[in-house]
């Protein structure tokens, strides 16, 4: 077990804990970078798709996980952050380079708006607001028909950056490289928000809104940003998922995106950013897994290729019931613990981790 | 000088009057404590302070100005800083997290300047880092400097939670029963740090406190409520002997300190 001898203030404030921790992020990001190298144009895709994914995820992460707020619609931002996008380019004919931010401030705009009046709700009651926004958001686009096409869906044009065309077909190799990029951004500002005023009430909010407030947190401000700030990224990945699958419908951002997004966050290990990664290798590798072991089943049986309907999301809930059962720290949390078994060995004990019962809180005054 | 003033204050739920017109002063430099049986309105005067709850009527002024203008999150910023009484710390974050957050009233820079961590913000989370150190050695918070509150044992979480009141630099601070459920050592920690906080720090402190033991050994007045009444007020020992309060205190017709153990 390393033990950090701190011996100033900007030990607490550095992105790495230590040195040893930045050699192997520095590793991982050279691993990722060179891998277009290493797999093939299927596995590259998989591999954007799952960056997406986590762009998208460490959005919803940073409102459910951090600030505590739970959100059933942020497919509906994806959408927002896909289509604004697009019809920046076509309507005003803007850069890639332009439109793109532009599409995550149009989505964190929404956001805002939308947290003014649903921020006042708590639990259950935010969920389904937030639900029959990512409903609605579904039939808006449908009746904006003139604009966004409606069910016949908007084609996203190749991205284009400084005149080098980028296609998701064409070159995946460079389309990987530029969500790669924009993945770092995204980790990079919410690192840096974690350590950071904002990022602190954003956790005095999720763990007690009455304290939060005789700390000086103002708290609907506070809820605010962090839907704006988390409907920013989402907007990102939903930009980014357009681009990805080159034609998107109203069915693309639908409900099943939205409740996908949340199970994702929470499988992964809720209020890690590493939560919204190991989430998104679920979410895209499960398919794949699911496929390659009904085939290889069915051709063992020596039976013709069967498909079940509704398999995949049957085996999504069931993982998701036995992570909320066993390991409600997610994906992340279970990689925790084996880390510091390791680290500890002989000395881990079981109950480690284990929270210790919270003690009887003040009524909540509303 | 008058630091916080209550004016005729009242204050309803519904049909219950929890507070019926009561009116103090807290002198600049002093530590005042509120006793009496439990609703006697305490901890609702406390919540008054804080903007939790507005009077119905009556005037609360700070500073010789009226605090009922503002809402519950600038209160900190006026300098009142306030603990609670049953623990409200952050559970999933760390101690130094906990203490960090009363210095979000000292902030200056807004989520973009943070989102990029320009060194402006760099700048300022090494002033806040050092006046929470501060604290930290103060309250001798060392050991558990990077615990999550989770894991911390009572008394611990009690002692943190002053720690992040403190951490505001407050003007004024309201303990809520800051020795309930300590023992005996960590009570009398207690008392040294509330002396310390009025003689070191300059602080004036406003306490609600069922030990009276404590008070009398900590307070320089006491004011006694009964079911929203004020009773008494004055030294500890003019209020221990008041008999309306030794009246107040029912089952118990010597002290108010057989009554309270009850």
């Amino acid at each position: 077990m390393r033990y950090v001898f701190k011996t100033s203030y900007d030990a607490d404030i550095r992105l790495f804990k230590h040195n040893a921790q930045a050699f192997w992020y520095l590793l991982l990001l050279t691993v990722a970078v060179l891998l277009p190298f290493f797999i093939n144009d299927f596995l590259i895709g998989e591999a954007t798709l799952v960056l997406i994914w986590a762009i998208c995820g460490m959005g919803l992460m940073l409102l459910v996980g951090q600030t505590g707020q739970a959100s059933l619609g942020h497919a509906a931002f994806m959408a927002i952050g896909a289509y604004s996008n697009v019809l920046y380019q076509q309507y005003f004919s803007l850069p890639f380079l332009l439109s793109f931010p532009l599409s995550g401030l149009t989505a964190a705009l929404a956001g805002a708006l939308i947290a003014m009046p649903t921020t006042r709700l708590h639990g259950i009651y935010l969920a389904i607001a937030t639900l029959a926004i990512s409903v609605l958001a579904d039939d808006l686009i449908v009746m904006l028909e003139p604009i966004t096409g409606g069910v016949a869906g908007l084609f996203a044009p190749d991205i284009e950056v400084f005149g080098y065309v980028i296609n998701r077909y064409g070159n995946p190799n460079e389309l990987y490289w530029l969500v790669l990029l924009i993945t770092l951004a995204v980790v990079l500002i919410y690192r840096n928000l974690l350590r950071s005023p904002t990022g602190r009430a954003f956790a005095a909010v999720r763990d007690s809104e009455v304290s939060a407030r005789a700390m000086g947190v103002n708290v609907a401000r506070t809820k605010m940003i962090a839907f704006a700030i988390s409907c920013f990224i989402t907007g990102l990945g939903g930009a980014l998922m357009g681009h990805f699958a080159t034609i998107f419908t109203n069915e693309t951002f639908n409900l099943i995106m939205s409740i996908t997004l949340l199970l994702m966050i929470v499988i992964g290990g809720l209020g890690t950013i590493h939560g919204a990664f190991f989430g998104a290798m679920v979410v895209v590798f499960l398919p794949l897994l699911i496929s390659v072991t009904r085939d290889s089943v069915t051709s063992a049986l020596g039976m013709s290729s069967v498909t079940v309907p509704g398999i995949e999301n049957g085996v999504f809930g069931a993982i998701l019931i036995g992570f909320i059962l066993f390991e409600p720290m997610g994906i992340y949390g279970r990689w925790v613990k084996i880390r510091t078994y390791f680290e500890l060995f002989p000395f881990y004990r079981k109950d480690m981790f284990r929270r210790q019962k919270s003690y009887l809180k003040t009524e909540r005054s509303r | 000088m008058n630091l916080l003033e209550l004016r005729n204050v009242t204050l309803r739920f519904g049909g219950l009057v929890a507070v019926n017109d009561v009116s103090f002063s807290v002198e600049e430099g002093e530590v005042f404590a509120l006793v009496g049986p439990n609703g006697a309105g305490k901890s609702t005067i406390f919540n008054m302070i804080s903007r939790f709850y507005t009077p119905a009527q009556g005037d609360i002024h700070f500073k010789g100005q009226s605090i009922l203008d503002h809402q519950a999150h600038d209160i900190p910023r006026l300098g009142i800083a306030r603990t609670f009484q049953n623990i409200e710390l952050f559970e999933q974050a760390s101690v130094l997290q906990n203490l960090l957050v009363g210095r979000h009233t000292h902030s200056r820079t807004n989520f973009l300047s943070e989102a990029l961590f320009l060194p402006s913000v760099r700048e300022q989370e090494r002033r806040h880092r050092e006046a929470v150190e501060q604290v930290i050695d103060f309250l001798d918070l060392q050991a558990y400097r990077d615990k999550m509150i989770g894991g911390l044992p009572y008394g611990v979480r009690k002692v943190v939670e002053m720690g992040r009141a403190l951490a505001i630099q407050p003007n004024l601070l309201l303990l809520d029963e800051p020795a309930s459920g300590l023992s005996v050592e960590e009570t009398q920690d207690v008392a040294f740090w509330i002396e310390d906080i009025k003689r070191v720090m300059g602080i004036t402190v406003l306490m609600v406190e069922h030990d009276m033991h404590l008070v009398s050994s900590v307070s320089d007045r006491v004011m006694a409520l009964a079911d929203g009444r004020m009773l008494s007020i004055g030294t500890p020992q003019e209020v221990q002997n008041d008999p309306a309060v030794i009246e107040a205190y029912i089952g118990s017709s010597d002290s108010p300190e057989d009554g309270e153990a009850a």
